[in-house]
């Protein structure tokens, strides 16, 4: 079928498409791109709100109620946050939570960084070298934790056995059974399983700079801290700070690791907050204080990715 | 194909069953040979925890198609890990699904009481039938009146430890008193043989010792009325006192990083020389003597021995861990619950499980110190006959509360000792505690 434009003088006619056979309905929904946006978000949405919001919004709830296992709580409003504010163990676990977070990436990003800058070089066997790099990210937590919590062991560790046949230590250090040390601990652990994300990532990162920017340096005289700081790094800058506040998210909300590690022991000295919530909300079954303590998680990550996310984007513009 | 149909001498075989069950329990099904009418495909689910003498755990699968046949239902037993068992519960009640019976602890009672069925009858029956629960059993499983969860078993503590060694250092019978086993055990550190012992965030043998420690002083969490925190008095500083020269002088200093298990495996590799557990040390050094033998290649087992814990200025004091049955209220089989138990309960069934143990639990009443089991046993497990007669419950001199679990499932009591051997001076270890008690008790 031909359409008419107006232009002008000249008359133009354009030609409509075909029509080999009448739309149905569906094929005339997908034609809507609104509907058909809807659509395909609809299942992501009903996930998220099922698996996230509704979660979150309980949790809130909780938070405000006294609500203990097996009965129905009342409102209570900020009660439990005043009370677990004005809990010494909180503050403990509050602490050790910033610390274990802010050491442990600390570590992966030089580590990882090192490590990814090793790895995009070119040297025999680097893809497999690449590949087994993962491996301490792909065990399950629980599982490597275990093997770590046995070379930690006080009676049986095989780190200290290799260090006292190795004559550098006369007696056993005390791994776990040492507030300082269990907290080191902790955070070595942390750091090598969380190092290979922050390799991988910023390898990734590395392979997309032009070698022609450091050839370029190179000749300009520029040895190779100055090439990595001149040229790499600011160029790295984006991924890292993304994988920064991943790892900062994963870390501060830790659980896993401690609770197989160390149970927070001894003494509370290497409590985190999710540790410590388990306990209070799933031991003891106050979930309404569990749920507030563990709530405090949220406004200091909330201003860390907010810091991040506004200084990436100064960074893009 | 089968018909399906009833005809009416099925129904009223089936009724008259049915009737004969309501009226009677489960001895009418008993007395009627015939199991009674669940509706077809019943199941009864039941959570406990994982036994330390694995036997046990054996014999109790083994009797669940007994079970099932004796009362017309699938009795499904599973055993989780004894630190799974109370985020199972929560996540069991708050779903309003999951086992219909529950293995639990200490006095969770008090802590699930809105959750649980009433099971005083069965209690009541049980302890009549079988010479009366030991004194722990009530403050435990009463709440309010009403027995909440029915008393199965406890598992005693005792110290294990090293004969040989223990003669060594000139001590034939092992200590009396804390501070003869403080001289004991400085002897023995010095020869590389300490005592061992958690301060560590464990359930069973942290808490077991802790508290007894500061009873054995004269101290206490509250006073009678369980709403006055009197935790910061001369005897608890003084058990403070004690255990942070003790710590140093006898004991192994990895012990604040010990679990349960941790110490049952030292004391089998040769590291320590004694350490308070219950008899499992005993029992599966003997079990596996071909494995587990001293530093002359003989079997462990000939030189262990076990005596209670000892005492202090105040006198000597135990808690053991005792565990119960409650039934859920969400279930929907709560009367074949019921029943489930009492069939447990019967001589036949329960005794064939308390055969396993020997000796590591005792059980819930008086009646079974009499059992033929105990006449063949070694004589290091004959003490565990009559131990449960006189033991006491977290939360003393107060009822043992849900705000009792609180402070228990902190650790509190336990993180006293294990700060002040980490250095902290003993007077504010002890004032570190009774603030976190008083938030508990008196907040």
């Amino acid at each position: 079928m031909k359409k008419p434009i107006a232009g002008g003088s000249a008359r133009v006619e354009v030609l409509a498409p075909p029509r080999t056979a009448r739309r149905g309905g569906a094929g005339a929904w997908l034609e809507n791109e609104r509907l058909l946006a809807a659509m395909l978000l609809t299942p992501t949405v009903l996930l998220l709100g099922l698996f996230i919001a509704y979660p979150f919004v309980m949790g809130v709830w909780l938070a405000l109620s006294n609500t203990s296992v097996g009965n129905v709580g009342e409102f209570v409003g900020l009660r439990n946050f005043y009370k677990a504010w004005n809990d010494s163990i909180f503050r403990t676990a509050f602490w050790n939570t910033t610390w274990y977070t802010a050491w442990a990436t600390v570590f992966k990003l030089t580590l990882g960084m090192w490590l990814a800058l090793l790895l995009n070089r070119s040297f025999r066997g680097k893809r497999i070298v690449r590949a087994s790099m993962l491996l301490p990210f792909i065990v399950p937590t629980v599982l490597s934790t275990f093997a770590w919590r046995w070379m930690f062991d006080p009676t049986f560790s095989v780190l200290n056995w290799l260090l006292y046949r190795g004559g550098f230590i006369t007696t056993k250090l005390p791994f776990l059974s040492d507030g300082a040390y269990g907290m080191w601990c902790a955070i070595a652990v942390n750091t090598w399983r969380g190092m290979p994300f922050f390799a991988i990532t910023l390898l990734a990162g590395l392979q997309t700079i032009n070698p022609d920017l450091h050839e370029a340096a190179s000749l300009d005289g520029a040895n190779g801290w100055h090439r990595f700081w001149n040229v790499t790094w600011p160029l790295l800058k984006p991924v890292t700070l993304v994988v920064v506040v991943f790892s900062i998210i994963q870390t501060f909300s830790d659980f896993q690791l401690i609770y197989v590690l160390t149970g927070g022991g001894p003494a509370n000295s290497t409590h985190l907050i999710a540790t410590y919530a388990y306990q209070v909300g799933v031991a003891t079954g106050l979930l309404g204080e569990g749920a507030a303590i563990s709530l405090f998680m949220l406004p200091v990550l909330f201003v860390v990715v907010w810091l991040q996310l506004r200084y990436l984007r100064r960074l893009e513009a | 194909m089968e018909s399906k149909q009833v005809n009416r001498r099925q129904f009223l075989k089936v009724s008259g069953a049915t009737a004969a069950v309501a009226a009677t329990g489960i001895e009418g099904i008993l007395a009627a040979r015939q199991a009674p009418a669940y509706a077809q495909g019943t199941k009864l689910h039941w959570v406990r925890w994982v036994d330390f003498i694995p036997e046990s755990d054996v014999e109790l699968k083994r009797q669940m198609p007994e079970a099932s046949k004796a009362l017309g239902a699938e009795v499904t037993f599973e055993t989780i890990n004894a630190n799974d068992l109370q985020p199972r519960i929560t996540a069991a009640i708050q779903s309003g699904s999951g086992a219909d019976i529950f293995n639990f602890q200490y006095n969770w009672a008090h802590l699930y009481q809105n959750a649980v069925v009433d099971v005083s009858d069965l209690a009541s029956a049980l302890g009549k039938a079988e010479g009366g629960f030991y004194e722990v059993w009530a403050p435990s499983c009463e709440v309010n009146g009403k027995w909440l969860s029915v008393p199965h078993s406890i598992v005693g503590n005792a110290v294990a430890y090293r004969k040989s060694w223990l003669k060594e250092v000139g001590f034939d019978k092992f200590p009396k008193t804390f501070e003869e086993l403080r001289k004991a055990g400085a002897a023995l550190k010095k020869k590389g043989k300490p005592l061992g012992q958690t301060l560590g965030h464990t359930f069973g043998d942290a808490p077991t010792f802790s508290y007894p420690l500061t009873w054995a002083y004269g101290g206490a969490e509250t006073d009678k009325s369980g709403k006055k925190v009197v935790l910061n008095s001369k005897g608890t500083v003084d058990a403070v006192k004690f255990m942070q020269a003790a710590w140093k002088e006898a004991y192994d200093e990895g012990g604040l990083a010990w679990d349960d298990t941790n110490n049952n495996r030292a004391f089998h590799a040769g590291e320590i020389s004694a350490t308070l557990n219950g008899a499992s040390i005993y029992i599966v050094a003997k079990r596996q003597k071909d494995k587990i033998k001293d530093d002359k290649g003989e079997p462990l087992w000939q030189d262990i021995d076990h005596a209670p814990l000892p005492a202090g200025p105040a006198g000597g004091f135990l808690l053991f861990l005792n565990q119960s049955h409650a039934v859920m209220k969400y279930g929907k089989n709560q009367k074949l619950a019921k029943d489930f138990l009492t069939w447990l309960h019967k001589t036949e069934n329960y005794g064939k499980w308390f055969t396993t143990q020997e000796g590591y639990s005792v059980g819930a009443t008086h009646k079974w110190e009499n059992d033929p089991m105990w006449g063949k046993l070694d004589e290091p497990l004959k003490m565990f006959r009559t131990a449960a007669r006189n033991t006491r419950l977290f939360g003393y001199a107060g009822p043992s509360t849900a705000k009792a679990t609180e402070a228990f499932t902190k650790y509190i009591v336990t993180d006293m000792y294990a700060k002040a051997v980490q250095g902290m001076k003993a007077e504010d270890a002890v004032k570190w505690a009774e603030g976190e008690l008083k938030k508990i008790y008196e907040g």
